[in-house]
This record gives C-alpha cells, structure tokens and sequence, in this order.
C-alpha cells in the first residue's frame, strides 16, 4: 500500500514496525517492569549507568536487537540502507550518546514509553528532540550537505 | 535464570525485528521523516504511532497489575521535574539524530545490516555517554 501523495512512504510496514516496537516495549513492562529505552539500556550494559536493570537482562535485550533485525532481513531478502561517512557517523554517535545521557532518555524511552503514558518529561523531550532533528536536517539540506552515500 | 533472561531477550528480538520492518534502520527513511520541508516521507509517524499505541493500552494493564509477570516489582521512572539538561541533551541528541539518522536502537540493530558503519556509530554512541559519565562523576 501506498500513501496518496507520498510514493516513498511504507505505511503498512511502518506499522507494523510500529507494532511490534509496541508490544516488545509491553513485554519488557508488563513481563519484567521496566522501561524499554535503549540509550538507558546499552549504558545499563556496558556499565556507563547505575541504575536500571540487571546487567545481565540489558545485555541480552542489546543482543536482542540485532537478532530481530537479522530475522527480518533474512525474510525480507535483505534491507535497504544508506549511512553516512564514517566521520559523520562517529560525530552524530558521540552528539546521540552524550544528548541521550543528559536528556535521560530517546526514541523509544521518551517517544514511544513515556509519550504514551503522558509523561510530562518525556513529551518535552520527545518535541524537543523532534525538532532539532527537523531543524538540522532542514539547515544541512539549505547547506547542500548530502550525507547518505 | 531462564525466566529472568528470556523476556529482555526476546524484548530486544521483537524490538529489533520492529525497527527493521518499519524501515528505521536506514538512515535515509528516518531522514527523510525530519525532512519535513523537502520530499518528506511520513513512515516513521506509523512507526511511532503503532509503537505508541500498543503501549498506551500496556499502561492500562500496569495500572491493574500488583507485580510485572517476571520481576518482584515495577521500577517505572516517576520524575516530573522538566531541567535545562533533559531539554539541552534532547536538542544534542536530536542534532546527531538529525546528522546521521540514526538513534541507539537502530544503530545498535543496524550492526548486522551494515556492520562496519554501524559499529563506528555505535563506539561513538558509547564514548559520548562515557563524557557525561565522567562528568557526573567528577561534580
């Protein structure tokens, strides 16, 4: 399926995406009650946080991930991916893990677990995160910046 | 052990496996997503909007529950305060985000789609927490 007007878009795959995001977060609340946020997570795991989980329970929801991916990208025959240069890439993680570490939190503990309960904190960041990604991709485009190789 | 190390396991599997189907693991995609002046391209809305639906009915059952399935008790964050650093990281994080497309979870799961590239990002990702660790721990 295709949205009218946006022929790039995968809706029904986002959604399910979406859905399984969802109910994976769902497990890790309901099964072991915790927040499924990554950036707390992997510092969780690698010893750069205190609080939060088990290390041992971080590090398996951290193998986790891969796992899923690869699942998906051998049924699907192989993913699609454009990165950036390596320079870029090393900038954008040190920008991520610093912001996710001061701001307590990203995509999937602020935007997906705490936005859908109405934390006030999360929604603040959530809005805030948004826009400054809206806002550097909009500054790098007017630049003629072309990451993506 | 098994009951402990089952469900984060198999969390992180359906979490993975979430973020590829829904296309977050390239770059472009999410890119094009905060590209809201240009060829904007809506995917992740449905991401975020599957993800949080499934998620406000989850907080639903919390409130009835007593204890999680797997665990003695809920450890749920229950900070309401808003700060200059829950505001500034999440700009800094959203400007990385912006730079490369790409947030932990995707980076991380991303280093079986394209493993070199994802490692760089995913050692940055680590260093970068690593600065605010030592901050902390030297205030």
């Amino acid at each position: 399926m295709t949205l009218p007007g946006f022929p790039e878009a995968a809706p029904m795959a986002g959604l399910g995406g979406g859905v399984l995001i969802g109910l994976a977060a769902a497990l890790m609340l309901l099964g072991a009650g915790r927040i499924a946020g990554v950036s707390g997570i992997a510092a969780r795991a690698t010893g750069l946080s205190d609080s939060g989980m088990s290390r041992s329970s971080a590090w398996m929801f951290l193998v986790g991930l891969p796992l899923g991916a690869a699942i998906v990208a051998f049924a699907s025959g192989g993913l699609e991916a454009q990165f950036a240069d390596p320079i870029v890439l090393a900038i954008a993680g040190l920008l991520v893990g610093i912001g996710t570490r001061l701001g307590s939190g990203c995509t999937s503990g602020h935007g997906v677990c705490g936005v859908s309960r109405l934390s006030q904190r999360s929604v603040v960041a959530t809005i805030t995160f948004m826009i400054a990604g809206i806002a550097t991709v909009a500054i790098m485009n007017s630049m003629g910046l072309e990451v993506l190789k | 052990m098994i009951k402990r190390l089952l469900p984060p396991l198999v969390s992180g599997g359906l979490f993975g496996a979430g973020l590829a189907l829904g296309g977050m693991t390239d770059p472009a995609r999410v890119r094009g997503f905060l590209d809201l002046f240009g060829g904007w391209d809506p995917t992740l809305a449905f991401v975020m909007g599957g993800a949080v639906l499934v998620m406000a009915i989850a907080w639903r059952f919390q409130r009835g529950m007593a204890r999680p399935i797997f665990a003695e008790k809920f450890s749920i964050p229950d900070r309401s305060d808003l700060t200059l650093p829950l505001v500034g990281g999440s700009a800094l994080f959203g400007i990385g985000w912006g730079i490369a497309g790409l947030c932990p979870g995707p980076g991380i799961a991303a280093l079986v789609i394209e493993p070199a590239s994802a490692a760089i990002f995913v050692v940055a990702l680590l260093a970068g927490m690593g600065v605010v660790r030592m901050m902390e721990k030297d205030a």
